[in-house]
């Protein structure tokens, strides 16, 4: 792995002892990883979600009374 | 001392006038004074709790109950932190749906827990403000990530506590703390304003000294939730009732987790199992998928949950930059953009998911012959401060008995059963999607038949 460039695409950055200790660290994590491959998954379809529901839809309408109410607001949004 | 009640007799003695809510909540304050210095279990100690001990309502079901959250609870007027530097001082524009039914039933937010940051860890130890101590011997780690929840339960700092598990955060600490911690099924509980560690695993739930106090407290965070497009519309059923209907039932334990525990625990754990034969179950070894397969699912499918539901920390909107993620973040975040980064999708986010179903369809297999599956929460008693320094994959490694059972949404519980070198060891059983009542039903029975949960570390707390 490209610690480098991972870095990179996860908008992270690193420091000089870390950029030194991941690199190893990751090859041991994808070393243990890689016992998955060890099982059988032909025609298995994959799992994303265990809930088995889809199309939880709801009314696109705004609810503001959870919302905190006192902050500083400009046109319907939050300012920081 | 009124802290060192449960909840079920804290709301018998409120509502007949033994005491008030304003002398519970300022013996739950005291304790934490005199321990959590030491013990530092909480973050955040909300200093409203007394005013609103005295406007408590006592006719709703947790009226004047001081209960302890996780912090990585949103909680509006509480800093909300996940242990994190990203987000000190961050204090949330609207409530988590948990913590809002907590309020709504009359308890008492007492403060907000330690955790491992962002709940990446099995030891508390990864917490970006120090890590909490086991009140049982301060030497040791009290498990993670709800390590604070569990270490104020079992130092009575509160009633009781709510944690989160993604994969074991409920169950391991509770059986190093010598608590109670019960994981829901995926989808029970609403994870609407909980900070997100894996979305597809994620599970809020209580812990407590109790099952009865642990059942009580599922039944008020329970429940569907219009915010939560994965929360279950399956009706709840009355958790609360706790009467075992089929004193008869058909228990798994399987060989492969047998092998994984440590010989420290083991004649503990098998004793256990020998009560749950003699008090009329039947119990037979049964053979799963090695749960060695599970830690590199989890951590591929965690860690890249964790990659996505980091991104979101930017420093823009709200909170530090991301120069502030501590070691363990920037790990756990890099891992899961490599295994979702085009060329590795297949090999690695894919490969894991397809497995998921594997372990799906063994879990299905085995509850077409059996009710419930043991199932302790951790291979050995707590470990020694330090233990995390310079691993890896610790936390996956040490969740290696739990990940099964939440990679496929099960829920599951851990109960005290004994103790080695003087540290808790942790009983569990697991049972099918929304199978709640059993599993607790069986708990307490076991419970109502021993008296390791009353046991208490107070005498070892210096």
């Amino acid at each position: 792995m490209d610690v480098n460039s991972i870095a990179k695409l996860s908008n992270l950055t690193l420091t000089d002892s870390q950029q030194k200790i991941f690199a190893p660290q990751f090859a041991e994590t994808l070393k243990y990883v890689d016992l998955i491959n060890q099982l059988d998954t032909s025609n298995i379809v994959p799992t994303s979600q265990v809930t088995g529901l889809i199309n939880v839809f709801h009314d696109d309408v705004i609810d503001n009374t959870r919302l905190l109410q006192a902050p500083k607001i400009n046109r319907g949004y939050y300012v920081k | 001392m009124l802290n060192n009640s449960t909840i079920v007799d804290a709301l018998a003695g409120l509502r007949s006038g033994k005491f008030s809510a304003v002398e519970l909540t300022q013996s739950c304050l005291n304790q934490i004074q005199k321990h959590n210095p030491k013990i530092h279990a909480f973050l955040t100690i909300n200093e409203q709790a007394l005013t609103q001990a005295k406007q408590a309502d006592l006719s709703k079901p947790l009226g004047g109950i001081p209960i302890a959250v996780k912090d990585n609870f949103l909680t509006m007027g509480l800093p909300t932190t996940a242990s994190s530097r990203v987000l000190e001082g961050y204090l949330p524009p609207y409530e988590s749906t948990v913590t809002q039914k907590l309020r709504s039933s009359g308890a008492i937010i007492i403060g907000k827990t330690n955790m491992d940051a962002w709940a990446h860890g099995s030891s508390t130890e990864t917490s970006d403000f120090g890590t909490t101590l086991n009140p049982w011997n301060i030497d040791y780690l009290p498990g993670g990530s709800s390590g604070g929840s569990t270490a104020a339960v079992a130092a009575d700092m509160c009633l009781g506590a709510i944690g989160s598990e993604t994969a074991g955060s409920i169950r391991q600490p509770a059986s190093w703390c010598g608590v109670t911690g019960f994981k829901p099924t995926y989808g029970r509980v609403s994870r609407y304003g909980v900070i997100a560690m894996a979305s597809s695993t994620d599970s809020p739930g209580p812990i407590t000294k109790t099952i009865e106090d642990a059942a009580l407290l599922l039944s008020v965070i329970a429940g569907h939730d219009p915010h939560d497009a994965t929360s279950s519309p399956n009706p709840i059923p009355d958790f609360k009732n706790l009467k075992l209907k089929n004193k008869n039932l058909k228990i798994a334990f399987p060989k492969e987790y047998l092998d994984v525990i440590q010989p420290e625990i083991k004649s503990q754990i098998l004793a256990a199992v020998k009560k749950l034969e003699d008090l009329g179950h039947t119990v037979e070894e049964t053979s799963l998928i090695h749960p060695k397969y599970s830690i590199g699912v989890y951590t591929i499918l965690q860690r890249s949950e964790v990659s996505s539901n980091l991104s979101r920390y930017d420093g823009i909107r709200f909170g530090h930059d991301r120069s502030y993620f501590a070691e363990e973040a920037k790990r756990r975040i890099m891992l899961g953009t490599y295994a979702l980064s085009s060329g590795y999708y297949d090999q690695y986010y894919n490969k894991a998911q397809k497995v998921r179903t594997l372990i799906i369809n063994d879990f299905n297999q085995a509850f077409n012959r059996y009710d419930l599956i043991i199932n302790p929460s951790s291979p050995s008693t707590a470990l020694k401060v330090g233990a995390t320094e310079n691993a890896a994959m610790f936390g996956e490694m040490q969740d290696i008995l739990v990940e099964p059972s939440s990679i496929a949404g099960l829920t599951g519980i851990s109960l005290p059963c004994g103790f080695a070198n003087g540290l808790p060891i942790g009983f569990g059983l697991v049972g099918p999607q929304f199978s709640e009542e059993l599993v607790l039903q069986v708990a307490h029975q076991f419970q109502e038949n021993t008296d390791y949960h009353l046991k208490r570390p107070t005498t070892n707390i210096k």
